[in-house]
């Protein structure tokens, strides 16, 4: 299972005949962690979309290992920004699912099932349905689910939005432990940008005219106050500009 | 009806404040008591033989419908009618649940079925089913079968409309997330269509339950040869009006129970709806 590969090449995303970005210039390399920020509405959700194969582009491509993306495949994840769990399944028949669908064996797929709730920290919630859990736990049943899928690619819409500052580090600690066992190339939307240097090892900062910026973030622990700034900044930019156009 | 009944049945159970529990506590002594008076009035009204505007002279009173209840219910034709009824509708019924679920999901998924079926389904539909009755009659060779088609018609339109209608507001995320997990077309049809749309699909069921009451008693009365529908027009016939009243009892019993079990095993089956927690 080596990670994918993924590229968007001048590609337009919108809904309907309304572009939500045009022209789109990304490449993602395997294995690599990409950090997407960017303000609200700017096409985030849209773009990962597009990399899952759920929104064809309407112009340029959408690539994943050099081959144009023509649907979903279960190689390419997508932990969604909404909740996603199907409500009528327990935790852990939702964690089931992708185990399901590759035919795992039933108690295989249990066991398995099990293991990914309870690295999650929801060992005891397998039986709960979704609307028994908090918001945050739904977010956690999500990304165990994701993960049973083992993709090579994990596209993540704002995974840990909901969760406190304490178990939000452990999620971003299992997600990197996870990656080391198992590499997958990651992108990752966040509206937190402590978050975005923390795990990005690329930062890209998204607005309505393609990537604006695009910020090389060697990992560190400490994370530095100068590029902290410089992703403000960016963050800050597409307003003003918009603006002055 | 059924549904308000149970709804405030539930509020009665309610642990709630004391001031709510006294006024649940009222509430039985109440209902029992404008049932009794309802009785009481047609006892009274029925024994002094009177003619108002309507009249009720020759009406069966409480005492005679409760005499001739008894009387039917030790014979064995009553349990063959009634059963027989109930055969009628289960048959017919099932059909429409089954083929009713399946039209309506096709319709609402399928460019193609919607084309094909569509203008079928919107010419048919206006048609009441029971004024298929002579159609039935010459279509089958068995009355049998045209009753059941009848109540089969009947209940069908109300799980196909809710079908569809249930299919077209499923949220397209749940789609999406299994797609995204590697399901197909049948996965996302047996893990997301089919259970997304059962609260819908209960809807209808009891609408179509409920049509196919009427049906099935009318379709029995115009061409019966069994069942309570022709049993009470038989009576009717033969000028025996405690005997009609005894019918419409029955009937009105066998149709509180049957959207019982409807309401029953949907409720059950929707278990995961918000604001099902805590109820049984
Ligand atoms: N299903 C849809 N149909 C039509 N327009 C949509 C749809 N989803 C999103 N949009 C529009 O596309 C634009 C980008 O939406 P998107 O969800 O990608 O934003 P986002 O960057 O993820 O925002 P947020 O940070 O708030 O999640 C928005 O202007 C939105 O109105
Ligand atoms: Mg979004």
């Amino acid at each position: 299972m080596t990670p994918l590969s993924l590229r968007a090449e001048g590609a337009t995303l919108g809904y309907g005949g309304r572009a939500v970005c045009t022209g789109l210039d990304l490449a993602v390399r395997p294995g690599e962690f990409l950090a997407v920020v960017g303000a609200s509405g700017c096409g985030k959700s849209t773009l990962l979309r597009a990399f899952a194969g759920l929104l064809p582009p309407t112009a340029g491509a959408v690539m994943a290992d050099g081959a144009p993306v023509a649907g979903p495949s279960p190689d390419r994840a997508l932990v969604f920004q909404d909740d996603a769990l199907l409500p009528w399944r327990s935790a852990r028949r939702n964690v089931e699912l992708p185990l399901a669908i590759r035919n795992v064996p039933r108690d295989r797929r249990r066991a398995d099932a099990d293991a990914w709730l309870a690295r999650v920290g929801l060992a005891d919630a397998g039986r709960r349905l979704p609307r028994q859990l908090s918001g945050g736990m739904r977010q956690r049943v999500q990304l165990a689910r994701a993960l049973a899928a083992r993709p090579r690619a994990l596209l993540m819409d704002e995974p840990f939005g909901a969760l406190d500052a304490q178990t939000r580090a452990a999620m971003q600690r299992l997600l990197l432990d996870v990656l080391a066992d198992a590499p997958a190339t990651v992108v990752f939307v966040t509206h937190d940008v402590d978050e975005a240097l923390l795990l990005g090892e690329r930062i890209v900062v998204l607005g309505p005219a393609g990537v604006e910026q695009e910020i090389p973030n060697p990992r560190s622990a400490t994370s530095d106050p100068a590029r902290r700034a410089q992703v403000l900044a960016a963050l800050g930019a597409p307003a003003t500009g918009e603006e002055a156009a | 009806m059924t549904l308000a009944l149970d709804d405030e049945k539930r509020v009665a159970v309610a642990p709630g404040p004391a001031a709510d529990r006294g006024r649940a506590r009222l509430r039985w002594p109440v209902r029992a008591g404008s049932v009794v008076a309802a009785v009481a009035l047609w006892q009274v009204l029925t024994a002094a033989n009177a003619r108002l505007w309507v009249r009720f002279d020759r009406f069966p009173g409480p005492a005679d419908v409760a005499r001739e209840f008894g009387r039917q219910l030790r014979t064995g034709q009553y349990y063959l009618d009634v059963a027989q009824s109930v055969v009628r509708i289960a048959s017919g019924f099932a059909l429409a649940a089954v083929l009713g679920v399946a039209v309506g999901v096709a319709v609402a998924r399928s460019r193609w079925a919607n084309d094909l079926l569509g203008p079928l389904l919107e010419i048919v539909r206006p048609v009441p089913a029971i004024a298929l009755v002579p159609v039935a009659i010459l279509l089958f060779p068995r009355n049998e079968q045209g009753i059941v088609f009848i109540t089969f018609v009947a209940a069908f339109f109300p799980v196909v409309v809710s079908t569809r209608h249930a299919v077209r507001a499923l949220p397209p995320v749940w789609e999406d997330a299994v797609r995204t997990l590697g399901g197909g077309r049948a996965r996302v049809l047996a893990s997301v269509v089919l259970p997304g749309v059962l609260p819908g699909v209960f809807g209808g069921l009891s609408v179509g339950m409920g049509v196919a009451w009427i049906c099935v008693v009318s379709a029995e009365m115009i061409s019966g040869d069994f069942g309570v529908g022709y049993r009470t027009w038989q009576a009717y016939t033969i000028v025996d009006y405690p005997g009609v009243l005894v019918g419409m009892i029955t009937i009105g019993v066998l149709g509180r129970v049957t959207s019982g079990v409807v309401e029953l095993v949907g409720r059950r089956a929707t278990r995961w709806l918000p604001g099902e927690e805590g109820r049984r």
